[in-house]
């Protein structure tokens, strides 16, 4: 028996419903709709626009209508409207280079922006959002489809233009040429005679052995307006004749605004031009947003206790949603079970036991959350805000304005990093409150959350916690592995509410490659109270960290090396062999240590992992100065199949390894009394520079189905850590983020 | 009213003294380039040369710089510094995200107008500005080929 994890649900194509979310109760979004809202199951299937003539309209195959999607410009350029939002990991660059391949067009020459709302763009195994490690490959097909049937058309204008077959007719990047003539035209002369003809089925695709883009690092197409400041995110954009906001929340979710002692002051304050009270929140709308801000901090409000749904109950505290998951010994449901478990730890000559925790984290992207609301004179609503699906935003600020959905414009500027941050969890996104604000006094509002604001409602990624027990055989080779993961995931929480096992519970520890004659991991779901979230590799964040730290602990129990170990372990799996001896090379040949270096001793420590579609063998050397790690390498394989771009593989794999790291050594969100503990950099550490290790990144092209790679780099890193860690000092770290943990010099 | 100078030009500003110098450039001036991350001087996406020193511009009162030269992100690709680790940036393909790089573009041109030919330890020492996405590799090397050019 196999649970898949969140991948293989993301992954999967699923039918959409027709019907819309309308009538759906605000009760009903907790429930097991709002997963599918989450991540965009439940879009409304409108006809993206009416198809040939008398009969009734029907919707297109998303992904198929070329002018939804490209517009061909006069001016040397082709403008792409993707299905995904930019936000950092270089989608907008690799939609250019899938599409410019079979359209022949420099990728150079798009200009990429997020599409708006529609069904044309429901292409992520018939949903839209941009997450899950899903983007390139759930559409590569399709978009390669799309650039080829965009080039047809072009061509058959041409043809009819200049009088010739079709047949006689090639491309070079941006031009139709007739060799026989001599004659060209620009894509831009040959466009709207192109548009107005009917696609063909077949148009057929390039040889790969041919493709000058895909495969290839192409530059980023953002490279240089992100590198002077011309780059422009959703806090930097302003409409006519708005006002902006600064709001103050409730500081424990669930409490309402009460009484408001100095309102009369506050409002005679600079540029202020009024103040509301909101759902948990309170805003001040001034002529600047720093006005706004520094009014909205002279507020004094009294908070009540509300009835909301979500409300955090005062005496919170994540010291004790801990002993709440430790206590909890229940049995919970198999995700996966092989062999005769009894048997195989009644014969073993070594049984050993261990508990492994993982903090609540917070995104910390850097970009604030900020959203412009505008209502027009025609009756609809314009939205300006960040977001990894905008049809399902688009539904629920259709909601929150009383409006029909086809009445709501979003608009999805880049994003200042997401990581999971920007789906829709419950009063963690300003849209409701430019809505209300934007409503109120009838002009265009611009909410920005201050940090603070943001600390205090973000969603988190779970509290992690797993009872291990496992046992090694008399060769010293594990031979039982019984596993318990305790708490909630996100798909749980939103996709799955009803179903014994949360996969995003367990993913990463049900599933793991290796020969163990017997196994069995359960799920124990366990409410936590606050507002969880996806956050990058999501169950893999910390999962990974628990069973690879843990099948280090068998190998120290079996007298075993711990890279020799998973190699013998995954003699029958090729792909998984290759890459463990793939980082191996990498990093110069596999050597655990402890060995002398350079300021010291040091030792380096492996892990595995196999999420969203790809595999990672991730290696690290560490050190130990005055009782704090420091990780001097990481050495990253990652197989994800195929690369279509393999310079952003690289910078994607760059970045995972500093998150995994950071959230491995420093992240914790701490809540007390129902409060997150810190609202600011000061209080919440992520990685700074002078922690950042070098990182060698190898990718591997085994040919295997395309993979994910935004988020594959991260879970392999905290337990390399850990095991350089213990490799080192003997210390097995059990609990994250490692900074807790009180070290010995090796 | 306050008289500023920002990238060699006047300019008048109706804003309280105390306004941080962020939102005086942001929402008074419409120069959206400086960023807003934390507002603490933790991040440094707010960064500024302020008579060419590294500021962290959102916690520095707009009434404090009045008589000096404030320089920002939109000035660097006509500073002759600026301009090299501008292009250091592009090449190196820095940026993500790309939220922090103003102000990692403006923390590296101070450096190297201070300190032409950096040693790593000055690298590490002056590019403390917080990357979420993990970028300070390929900002270490983007220094360095600055330095370099």
């Amino acid at each position: 028996m196999n649970i898949p994890g969140t991948d293989a649900l993301l992954g999967t194509p699923v039918s959409i419903p027709e019907r819309g979310v309308a009538n759906l109760s605000r009760r009903g979004l907790f429930g097991i709709g709002a997963g599918a809202l989450l991540l965009g199951t439940m879009v409304r299937t409108r006809p993206a626009r009416a198809q040939g003539e008398g009969m009734a309209a029907v919707a297109p195959r998303p992904g198929t209508q070329v002018p939804a999607f490209l517009e061909i410009r006069n001016d040397g350029k082709v403008r792409l409207l993707s299905p995904f939002v930019e936000g950092g990991q270089g989608i907008a660059t690799a939609m250019a280079q899938i599409v410019g391949e079979e359209l022949d067009f420099e990728p150079a020459n798009f200009i990429v922006d997020c599409a708006p709302p529609g069904a044309d763009y429901l292409i992520v195994n018939g949903r839209r959002l941009t997450g899950g490690s899903l983007s390139v490959r759930s559409s590569y097909a399709t978009m390669r489809q799309l650039g080829a049937t965009a080039r047809n058309l072009l061509v058959r204008a041409a043809a009819a233009r200049l009088d010739v077959p079709e047949g006689e007719l090639t491309t070079e990047p941006g031009r139709v040429i007739h060799k026989a003539s001599n004659r060209s035209l620009a894509y831009g002369e040959l466009a709207e005679a192109a548009m107005k003809l009917p696609p063909s089925e077949v148009a057929s695709l390039r040889d790969p052995a041919t493709f000058r883009w895909i495969g290839k690092p192409v530059p980023r197409l953002d490279a240089r307006d992100k590198s002077t400041g011309r780059a422009q995110y959703g806090i930097d954009l302003t409409v006519e004749n708005m006002l902006q906001a600064s709001v103050v929340h409730a500081p424990r979710l669930g409490q309402e605004p009460g009484a408001i002692a100095n309102e009369a002051e506050v409002r005679g304050m600079p540029g202020v031009h009024s103040v509301h009270k909101l759902p948990g929140a309170v805003a001040v709308l001034a002529d600047s947003w720093w006005r706004a801000r520094k009014a909205s901090e002279a507020l004094n409000v009294t908070w009540a206790e509300g009835r909301h749904d979500r409300a955090l109950p005062a005496d919170f505290s994540s010291a004790g949603m801990l002993a709440t998951l430790r206590a909890e010994k229940g049995a919970g449901s198999p995700a996966e079970e092989s062999g005769n478990l009894a048997a195989a730890f009644a014969s073993a000559s070594k049984t050993i036991e261990a508990e492994y925790d993982a903090p609540y984290l917070a995104h910390a992207q850097l970009e604030p959350p900020s959203t412009i609301a505008r209502f027009n004179g025609d009756g609809t609503l314009e939205l300006w805000m960040p977001n990894q699906a905008p049809e399902v935003f688009q539904e629920l600020a259709a909601k929150e304005a009383g409006l029909d959905a086809s009445k709501v414009k979003v608009h999805s500027p880049i994003l200042g990093g997401f990581f999971g941050r920007h789906f829709t969890y419950d009063a963690a996104a300003p849209y409701p409150q430019a809505i209300a604000l934007a409503k109120a006094v009838n002009r265009p509002v611009k909410v920005i959350w201050k940090r603070e604001e943001e600390f205090l409602r973000d969603g988190l990624r779970p509290m992690g916690f797993v009872r291990f027990k496992g046992a090694v055989g008399a060769d010293g080779m594990p031979v039982a592995l019984q596993a318990a993961a305790v708490g909630e995931g996100p798909i749980g929480r939103y996709f799955a509410a009803n179903a014994p096992v949360d996969p995003s519970m367990v993913e990463g520890i049900a599933g793991k490659p290796y020969a163990i004659g017997a196994k069995r991991v359960d799920c124990v779901k366990l409410r936590q109270p606050p507002v969880i979230a996806f956050w990058r590799s999501v169950g893999h964040s910390m999962n990974d960290f628990f069973y690879e730290s843990f099948l280090d602990e068998l190998a120290t129990a079996g007298g075993k090396d711990p890279f020799e170990m998973r190699l013998a372990m995954l003699k029958d799996s090729p792909r998984h062999a290759t890459l463990l001896r793939a980082v191996a090379d990498l990093s110069g040949g596999w050597k655990r240590g402890p060995f002398d270096a350079e300021g010291g001793k040091r030792a380096r420590g492996v892990a595995m992992a196999s999420p969203f579609g790809s595999e990672v063998a991730t290696i690290a050397e560490v050190s130990i100065t005055d009782g704090e790690i420091q990780v001097h390498d990481l050495w990253i394989a990652i197989d994800p199949g195929r690369a279509v771009n393999p310079g952003l593989i690289e910078a994607q794999v760059q970045s995972a390894a500093a998150i995994g790291l950071s959230s491995a050594l420093l992240e914790e969100v701490v809540y007390e009394n129902g409060e997150p503990q810190a609202r600011n950099f000061d209080g919440y550490t992520i990685l700074p520079h002078a922690r950042m290790p070098r990182v060698h990144v190898k990718v591997v092209e085994s040919g295997a189905a395309l993979g994910g790679v935004g988020e594959p780099g991260v879970p392999g890193v905290p337990p390399a850590v850990a095991n350089a860690v213990a490799a080192l000092t003997g210390q097995r770290i059990r609990s994250l983020p490692m900074s807790k943990a009180r070290l010995g010099s090796a | 009213m306050l008289e500023l100078n920002i990238n060699g030009q006047t300019k008048q500003v109706d804003a309280e003294g105390d306004t941080p110098l962020l939102w005086v450039l942001r929402d008074t001036l419409g120069m959206t380039g400086t960023k807003y991350g934390c507002g603490i001087a933790q991040c440094g996406a707010c960064t500024v040369l302020v008579d060419g020193n590294a500021t962290r511009s959102c916690v520095t009162p707009a009434e404090s710089v009045v008589g000096a030269q404030v320089t920002t992100i939109e000035a660097m690709e006509s500073d002759p510094v600026g301009a090299k680790v501008v292009e250091a940036w592009v090449a190196g393909q820095v940026a993500q995200c790309g939220y922090c790089q103003s102000g990692q573009v403006m923390a590296a041109t101070a450096l190297l107008k201070a300190t032409p030919k950096p040693t790593d330890e000055d690298i590490a020492a002056a590019m403390t500005n917080l990357c979420r996405c993990g970028t300070y590799n390929a900002i270490a090397a983007a220094v360095r080929q600055a330095a370099t050019a």
